[in-house]
């Protein structure tokens, strides 16, 4: 498919400008796995954030796992701070119909209540299925219909995007 | 013929018995353990996966650990559980196994987690059931308790990490016991280069060789060097049988002390599946002792039944 994609580096800087502003010593940063924790990773590391990273592996949490069972590669969430009462950026890559999110978000509650969740994604690509918003976005990304938007990191740690057939 | 617990996409549709299960399957099942056990030390220890599926836990046959940690595994994937304790029940008014099934499967039953004192027993469930029943056999005679080997080899993958470089024995009762019999088939499916069974030649199985294993009735000997030792537990009706003079002697020759601990790696860990006796097949100095992991195994017996019960209950039925 030869449909021009933007620079994921020049994305993942927007993203982190918006960012900047708004995060404070005690704000909690959050990454989706895998894509969502590889930006969450770079934002945690350029914006300074004093509270060690988290990571969410929502596999438990899909709503399609009476249809489609359990994901091959579970991997632990990790959220290493307490999250009740606390402002969370939750990071992910792509945006797309909200159910990843939805996941996320019920996933966190089983942890605590946190003060306020807000949503950084580095590319929103439309098709929402869910009534979810991203608060902070790299760039809308059109996509055409039945293709599934990629993040990859290289080995020197830079991020791209990719298109592949199959929502 | 095919494997009797994979799927025609050779997925995993029963835990009948590790004897036969592709690597690959037994790698997934420890590593969605591992996502379990941070579950287990959150605030709410639950996730959603089995919510509105009924698991049913027919003991037909006495277990206190395996049937709680089964129970606990279900609830916190939100199933409902019901225990059912055969022995005490219909079998006793005469009806047969496959009877039980049909009607407990007429409540709507999602999985049965089964006991028996026969072997083969969770097989021929598995063979009666529609497909989209799944049933994990949690113990059946001299045969096989396969969630038992696999949390015992989670256990030893979370303290040795690569199977790879283990020395591993096994020690006392094999011949009675599907526990060594099922950890046995995980350690040489997984890759151990160095499995030992320790014990006298009446509590080994004729042919025990062909498992992949060497045998050593010595006790310093067989531990000599080993990363992991596995004491089984020595029953009590063999113990007045004919084929061990006494308890006593048994412990002078078989029982885990500190001396012969010593023989092992200094770093070696002791495990045990309980319930323990100890004083005769281990010391109490040993099982309190900071080597032993026999309480974390209980612990990690519950998410290796999770990662059992999430791998086989989802999915298209």
């Amino acid at each position: 498919m030869s449909v021009a994609l933007p620079d994921a580096e020049r994305l993942y800087d927007a993203l982190a400008r918006e960012l900047r502003p708004i995060v404070t010593p005690a704000t909690g940063m959050i990454g989706i796995q895998t894509g969502g924790a590889w930006v969450a990773e770079r934002l945690h590391r350029d914006l300074g954030l004093a509270i060690p990273l988290g990571t969410l592996n929502i596999s438990f949490y899909r709503d399609d796992y009476a249809s489609s069972g359990l994901h091959a590669n579970v991997r632990p969430s990790q959220i290493p701070f307490d999250v009740n009462g606390r402002r969370i950026v939750l990071v992910d890559d792509v945006l797309f119909t909200g159910r990843t999110v939805r996941g996320a978000m019920n996933e966190l509650f089983d942890y605590g209540r946190p003060e306020s969740i807000s949503l950084a994604v580095l590319a929103d690509r439309g098709g929402r299925e869910l009534p979810i918003a991203a608060q902070f976005v790299g760039a809308t990304v059109a996509v055409p219909p039945g293709a599934k938007l990629d993040l990859r990191r290289d080995d020197a740690g830079r991020l791209s995007l990719h298109l592949e057939a199959g929502g | 013929m095919r494997n009797p617990q994979l799927n025609e996409k050779g997925e995993l549709q029963h835990l009948l018995a590790i004897e036969g299960l592709p690597r690959e399957i037994i790698v997934r099942i420890l590593d969605t353990a591992a996502s379990f056990v941070g579950v287990t030390e959150r605030e709410v220890k639950k996730v959603p996966l089995l919510r509105g599926k009924s698991v049913f836990n027919l003991f037909f046959e006495p277990s206190t650990r395996t049937r709680t940690t089964f129970e606990i595994a279900a609830k916190r994937l939100s199933a409902d559980v019901i225990n059912l304790n055969i022995a005490t029940s219909s079998q006793t008014k005469g009806e047969t196994l496959l009877d039980t099934i049909d009607n407990l499967a007429a409540m709507h039953a999602d999985m049965f987690v089964v006991r028996h004192g026969t072997s083969g027993a969770a097989h021929l469930i598995a063979r009666h059931v529609a497909p989209h029943h799944h049933v994990i056999n949690a113990g059946d005679g001299r045969h096989a308790h396969p969630t038992q080997g696999l949390l015992d080899a989670y256990t030893i993958r979370h303290y040795k990490r690569d199977f790879a470089r283990l020395a591993v024995a096994v020690v006392g009762d094999i011949l009675h016991s599907r526990v060594a019999r099922s950890l046995i088939h995980a350690l040489t499916t997984l890759g151990s280069p160095d499995v030992r069974v320790i014990g006298p030649q009446t509590l080994l199985p004729t042919g025990v060789e062909s498992l992949g294993v060497r045998v050593f009735h010595d006790m310093l000997r067989g531990l000599r060097d080993v990363d992991v030792i596995v004491m089984l537990r020595l029953q009590n009706e063999r113990m007045k049988g004919p084929l061990l003079p006494s308890a006593q002697e048994f412990f002078k020759c078989y029982g885990l002390t500190a001396e012969k601990l010593a023989a092992a790696k200094p770093d070696a860990i002791v495990m045990h599946p309980g319930p323990m006796n100890r004083g005769v097949e281990i010391d109490s100095t040993v099982a309190d002792g900071r080597q032993a992991v026999i309480l974390p195994q209980v612990t990690f017996g519950i998410a290796v039944r999770m990662a059992v019960m999430s791998i086989l209950g989802g999915g298209a039925t």
